[in-house]
């Protein structure tokens, strides 16, 4: 019955279920996979980072709020966070997570740690 | 009947005759779902049953209309309350096997800050304040880190293994010098009783913290064990769960907070014990501006009156048969990885199965059970089942409505994802669209 998940080649993850996009400028993009909006369902309600703010990685850096429940994305690197997609409608988390979905920015040293596509298509598999 | 259709919820532009005024109200009263009139299977998660007397009794003129504070003169209704008061402490702390209970909380969740606050002064008291990590299993309701944090605690999730109960090795890896204390809910959220509890209070007791017992799912226990005999140190009862008071949210609420021998001065004050009111001397202080929320606290100590301690255990014992008997019956077609296993007052199901044969989800599970007229049980709580299903019928239904139930779940499961789709569909408000009106909230008629 599933659609099949999306895990674009272009993206690093981590075991949380957040997809991370570098930027040109080093920055990483962060955003929640399809696997991950798919098990929460409906969003209705994403509660951003504070930009300038610090994060160690595995820290909390949103909350997202679903049908379902609430729950919590961490930051998949260490760094400071840059910007925040403010014009991001809870709805775009579901149809379109990779794209307009996209939660905030940090900055970021190193990617070490995170996932290839391969392994996160392993681990949802 | 005449059905109410979106129109008749207006209010008509005048009103002829009394009797339309009288008709129309009374039909309104009835769009409520009630547990006087359908089955509920939330069960005490949110409020089971409250037996007419415990209202009856609460309510009788003499209790009622005394102000709450003049509780402690010298008047014959003063005299009463005060000796009420003190029996409901004496029968908790029997029921709950602590020394003394302070009734004054007027939540579960205000009974939890209470109880921490209390881990903290002794810990205090005893100059050890570098204790400050609260250990909470990852399957512990919301409240727990939330009352943990409140009252200044760190938070350490504990992690559940393969079984649903607390990983022992996880534990040991937590503790230290640093721990305050474990909140447990016992049976635990998943509705499996922890089996290894007496090893984790020795674990925690000896690593110098003490246990914290959360009365969430005291229904299963009460009258055959208590967190007293587990080992337990301080522990909250949700009076609306377990004895029968009207939920906190709809009401006044009750959350009485307990201690074991030793204990007894931290508690907030006042205590009633013996008829007096009594102020403890290393008290964390008073918790609330009255003395608890008496009017629950009657219908709590009437439940316990009514029932004795006999009839306290019958009823665990009944809600832990009608739970189980519901987990037999549908098991195979909702199955989580519980279900095969003896549950407590509440079964753990899920829609996974069926999500993953049809695409029809918990969520369409609940509306169509609405649609059957029955009100739909916790869904997707606890988050370690996926399309989770908790079910509780508690004590108070009869095998018929359980069957009703069951049979109604096997109906569903038959439907087509494109018939289940359109439930409810004979309810004023029809195939209700959860997402678009938690994003589109509207707060004005």
């Amino acid at each position: 019955m599933a659609k099949e998940l999306l895990v674009p080649d272009n993206l690093l993850y981590t075991r949380e279920h957040e997809w991370v996009l570098l930027l040109q400028n080093g920055n990483a993009r962060v955003g929640i996979t399809d696997y991950a909006q798919h098990e929460l369902g409906d969003i209705v309600h994403v509660e951003m980072p504070e930009v300038e703010k610090r994060l160690e990685k595995g820290d909390t850096a949103a909350e997202i709020e679903s049908v379902k429940s609430v729950a919590s994305v961490y930051a998949p690197v260490t760094g400071t966070v840059v910007a925040c997609n403010e014009s991001l409608d809870p709805a775009d988390v579901n149809g379109n997570p990779y794209d307009k979905g996209w939660l905030f920015e940090m900055s970021c040293d190193t990617t070490d740690g995170l996932l290839n596509p391969t392994e996160y298509r392993g681990i949802i598999s | 009947m005449k059905k109410f259709n979106e129109v008749e919820l207006e209010p008509p532009k005048f009103y002829r005759t009394e009797g339309e005024v009288v008709r129309r109200f009374t039909r309104l009263s009835t769009l409520n779902f009630s547990v006087d009139a359908n089955f509920y299977p939330l069960g005490s998660c949110t409020m089971k049953y409250n037996p007419k007397i415990c209202d009856f009794i609460s309510t009788l003129p003499g209790l009622r209309e005394l102000h709450p504070m003049r509780i402690g003169e010298d008047s014959a209704q003063a005299r009463t309350l005060r000796r009420i008061l003190s029996e409901l402490n004496e029968m908790l702390s029997d029921l709950c096997g602590f020394s003394s209970f302070s009734l004054s909380p007027a939540a579960g969740a205000h009974g939890e800050l209470s109880g921490c606050l209390i881990i903290r002064k002794y810990h205090a008291d005893r100059n050890d304040s570098i204790r400050n990590e609260m250990l909470i299993p990852d399957s512990a309701h919301g409240t727990n880190p939330a009352s943990a944090a409140i009252a200044g605690f760190k938070v350490v999730t504990i992690k559940s293994g393969p079984t649903g109960c607390v990983d022992i090795d996880d534990l040991k890896r937590h503790l230290s010098n640093r721990t305050a204390g474990m909140m447990m809910t016992n049976p635990n959220t998943l509705g499996l009783f922890e089996e290894r509890v007496l090893e984790i209070c020795e674990l925690v007791h000896s690593a110098g913290g003490l246990m914290y017992y959360d009365g969430a799912n005291l229904n299963a226990i009460v009258g055959v064990s208590s967190p007293g005999a587990m080992g337990f140190d301080v522990g909250h009862i949700n009076l609306h769960k377990t004895f029968a008071v009207p939920h906190g949210g709809g009401g006044p609420g009750a959350g009485p907070i307990g201690v074991r021998k030793g204990l007894e001065d931290l508690l907030p004050g006042p205590i009633f014990s013996g008829g007096k009111m009594i102020s403890p001397s290393r008290s964390i202080g008073k918790v609330i501006g009255f003395n608890g929320n008496v009017g629950a606290l009657v219908r709590a100590w009437a439940f316990i009156k009514t029932l004795g301690s006999e009839g306290v255990e019958r009823a665990s014992r009944d809600a832990v048969i009608a739970a189980n008997y519901v987990r037999v019956s549908l098991k195979d077609i909702y199955p989580s990885f519980v279900s095969e296993r003896f549950c407590a007052h509440e079964v753990l199901l899920s829609a996974e199965k069926l999500k993953r044969e049809k695409g029809i989800n918990a969520l369409m599970v609940a509306k169509a059970l609405i649609q059957m007229g029955f009100h739909p049980p916790t869904i997707y709580f606890p988050m370690l089942v996926h399309e989770a299903l908790l079910i509780e019928p508690t004590e108070t239904e009869n095998l018929e409505t359980l069957d009703e139930f069951i049979s109604a779940m096997r109906r569903i499961a038959e439907l087509s994802l494109e018939e289940i789709s359109k439930f409810p569909n004979n309810t004023i408000i029809r195939h209700p669209d959860e997402a678009r009106a938690a994003r589109n909230p509207v707060l004005k008629g």
